[in-house]
């Protein structure tokens, strides 16, 4: 395909998404599923890409990311809670004098969210930053938790509310609002991935030693990345605190880490469309698609068995389970989407069902039907 | 000495623990020369290299690029006790410079086994080494503020591939290639950061006779091409005596010989260190 065909297949795609998502605003209500997930997995996404900038794209497996997304989420809600709402959501302690009359626009609050993330990425970076591979997982795994347990703690009452959580956070207003916010971000990680710093980046996944040795400081690169990772990790989870209305400390646990680490392994580390895609697919399986498993069904007098309350997130784990086994390094691996792979994948899957070209090799299908 | 030094190593030790890795190491490299650094298994030649690029602290001794301090230590804290060196107490001061500092003031160098950016492409390779000498701040680089430089990075990376042949095989992954043309993307990738001394860590290890000889030829050319001063480690004594124009000795951690390839190849001091001596 030519380059020309392929700016042009890229172009009528995203048209199509942008269709897409206007025939959803048409045809579906205020609260209406197909909605809600779509947001909710834009949000996912944003959160997928800015982990995999850190995890996958830089090498340094952090499990903070919960962490950076509750400081987003709360910095968010104290500054835009509406003035003549905050008696009512500090009914108990009160709210801080400095707070009391602070309420700021949507945009800007998203901005400042990200900066107070990324300043505190800063401060915990330089030391963290020092350990290799699990032991920069489990400090940042703390932090994480750390973060949780002093925004719920009493001090912070008049500030954070406590373990009380804050509510009447502003919406999206629009029903586009997050999926643009998020699209920028996105955007702006491309964009510094391709750009020097991302292969430096990626230099330092590759070998730290030959990173180092091409002149490349890595301590101040690793910082960056750690800083811009959290940046939109703040943002993310401030999405998130407009999505949900209300939040408190137990919004982001650290299952949270690893529900967004599961999306970009399943994407693949080091691809963001991956990422992207992997968020879509397994937010819709997981809040959606599958939610007919937590139902109990009889068909004619034959009551199916399993069926019940929680197992839609049994069958979810069976699935994850296959598509790691029959995916070692996530749908994606490293490379990103282009129409050369989709055509290719395309007449792979059309030689199976044809069974032309069908090579005897071991990571074609798998051997799944036989 | 009339010609300009380019490295000099003042009494280098490396002590790791109880083990001296190198005994006080002393060499001068001039400037345009082809140096060669010798010596059976666990000499420690490797660790000498290490040390002038900034991977390992010297416990004692300085070392000198262009006559600016690059490395200085002095045993300190528990080393002061453990220290079995000599020219105890000559330095004072702690200059300690990291890896990526040294390669910036130009000396660059390959691995004794090869370590390229495994996943990345053979262009991204060596345009991965031109980013230290990048200005623009991350902020700039991301919305393209500054695509002349981008663009100026990305030509003068091709023309080195294209020098140095290696312009055919430009997308593909650097782990792809045979591994002779990985060895040499890894000297195209040590001289895409303009380096004045060009450290080479066996570059012919593994290799046939006839891959040896035409990066003998290889190493000539880019000495002149690149007006580089190199120093290579190399077990390959064909290699070594046809490219080197003086070559330094070490066993044990302490320099044997030093001289011409002549000098070397006579040497009794030398012959018994690599065949052992009839007692």
């Amino acid at each position: 395909m030519s380059a020309k065909k392929k700016n042009i297949c890229t172009i009528i795609a995203l048209i199509a998404l942008g269709v897409f998502l206007v025939i959803v605003e048409q045809t579906t209500t205020e609260s209406s599923m197909m909605r809600s997930v779509l947001q909710l997995s834009a949000i996912y996404a944003l959160a997928a890409v800015s982990m995999n900038l850190l995890n996958g794209f830089t090498g340094l497996f952090s499990l903070g990311h919960a962490g950076f997304m509750a400081i987003g989420a709360y910095v968010f809600a104290i500054i835009t809670i509406p003035v003549s709402k905050k008696g009512n959501v500090y009914y108990l302690y009160g709210v801080n004098d400095i707070l009391a009359n602070v309420e700021l626009q949507p945009v800007l609050a998203l901005i400042i969210a990200g900066v107070v993330a990324a300043a505190l990425a800063a401060l915990i970076g330089a030391p963290v930053l020092r350990l290799k591979s699990d032991y920069f997982a489990i400090a940042t795994l703390g932090f994480a938790e750390i973060v949780r347990i002093v925004v719920a703690s009493s001090p912070l009452n008049t500030i954070t509310n406590g373990s009380l959580g804050l509510k009447s956070i502003p919406g999206f207003g629009s029903f586009y609002f997050p999926f643009i916010v998020v699209v920028v971000c996105i955007a702006i990680i491309i964009l510094l991935i391709n750009s020097t710093y991302g292969r430096a980046f990626k230099a330092i996944r590759e070998d730290e030693i030959a990173a180092e040795a091409m002149g490349i400081n890595l301590a101040s690169h690793k910082q960056m990345s750690f800083i811009t990772s959290s940046f939109f990790a703040g943002i993310s989870g401030a999405l998130m605190a407009m999505y949900l209305g209300a939040i408190t400390s137990t919004t982001f646990p650290i299952t949270l880490t690893y529900n967004i680490l599961l999306i970009v392994v399943i994407g693949g580390m080091g691809s963001v469309t991956g990422s992207i895609v992997a968020a879509f697919l397994v937010t819709f399986a997981k809040e959606w698609w599958l939610r007919f498993l937590d139902q109990e069904m009889i068909i004619g007098t034959f009551q199916v068995p399993f069926l019940r309350t929680g197992f839609r997130m049994v069958v979810f784990s069976i699935i994850l389970m296959l598509v790691v086994l029959f995916w070692r390094k996530g749908l994606m691996g490293q490379k990103e989407f282009s129409w050369d792979g989709l055509v290719r994948t395309l007449k792979k899957i059309g030689g199976i069902f044809t069974g032309k070209n069908r090579k005897p090799s071991a990571s074609e299908g798998g051997g799944a039907s036989e | 000495m009339s010609k300009e030094n380019i490295l000099k190593v003042c009494d280098v030790t490396m002590q790791f623990g109880g083990v001296v890795a190198v005994n006080n190491l002393n060499m001068e490299i001039n400037k345009g020369e082809i140096v060669g650094l010798i010596g059976p298994n666990g000499a420690g030649k490797t660790t000498a290299f290490n040390t002038i690029t900034g991977v390992y602290a010297p416990t004692n001794g300085a070392i000198y690029l262009e006559g600016k301090v690059i490395a200085e230590n002095h045993p300190s804290g528990k080393m002061k006790s453990a220290y079995k060196g000599q020219n105890m107490g000559k330095y004072h001061k702690a200059v300690l410079l990291t890896p990526d500092k040294i390669t910036k003031l130009g000396i660059a160098r390959t691995f004794q086994n090869i370590r390229l950016f495994k996943d990345l492409t053979v262009f991204e390779n060596v345009l991965i080494a031109k980013h230290m000498n990048y200005r623009a701040n991350p902020f700039s680089a991301t919305f393209r503020l500054n695509h002349k430089e981008e663009k100026a990075m990305r030509e003068e990376s091709l023309r080195l591939l294209t020098l140095l042949d290696l312009e055919k095989n430009k997308d593909d992954i650097a782990t792809s290639l045979p591994y002779g043309k990985q060895r040499h993307l890894e000297i195209a990738r040590a001289l895409a950061t303009n380096p004045k001394l060009l450290l080479l860590d066996e570059p012919a290890a593994g290799m046939n006779p006839q891959e040896s000889d035409e990066l003998m030829e290889f190493i000539h050319r880019i000495r002149d091409d690149f007006h580089l001063t190199i120093l290579v480690i190399e077990h390959h004594m064909q290699l070594v005596m046809g490219v080197c124009e003086r070559i330094y000795v070490l066993d044990y951690g302490s320099l044997i010989a030093e001289g011409t390839p002549e000098e070397i190849q006579n040497n009794p001091k030398v012959i018994e260190a690599y065949l052992g001596v009839d007692e």
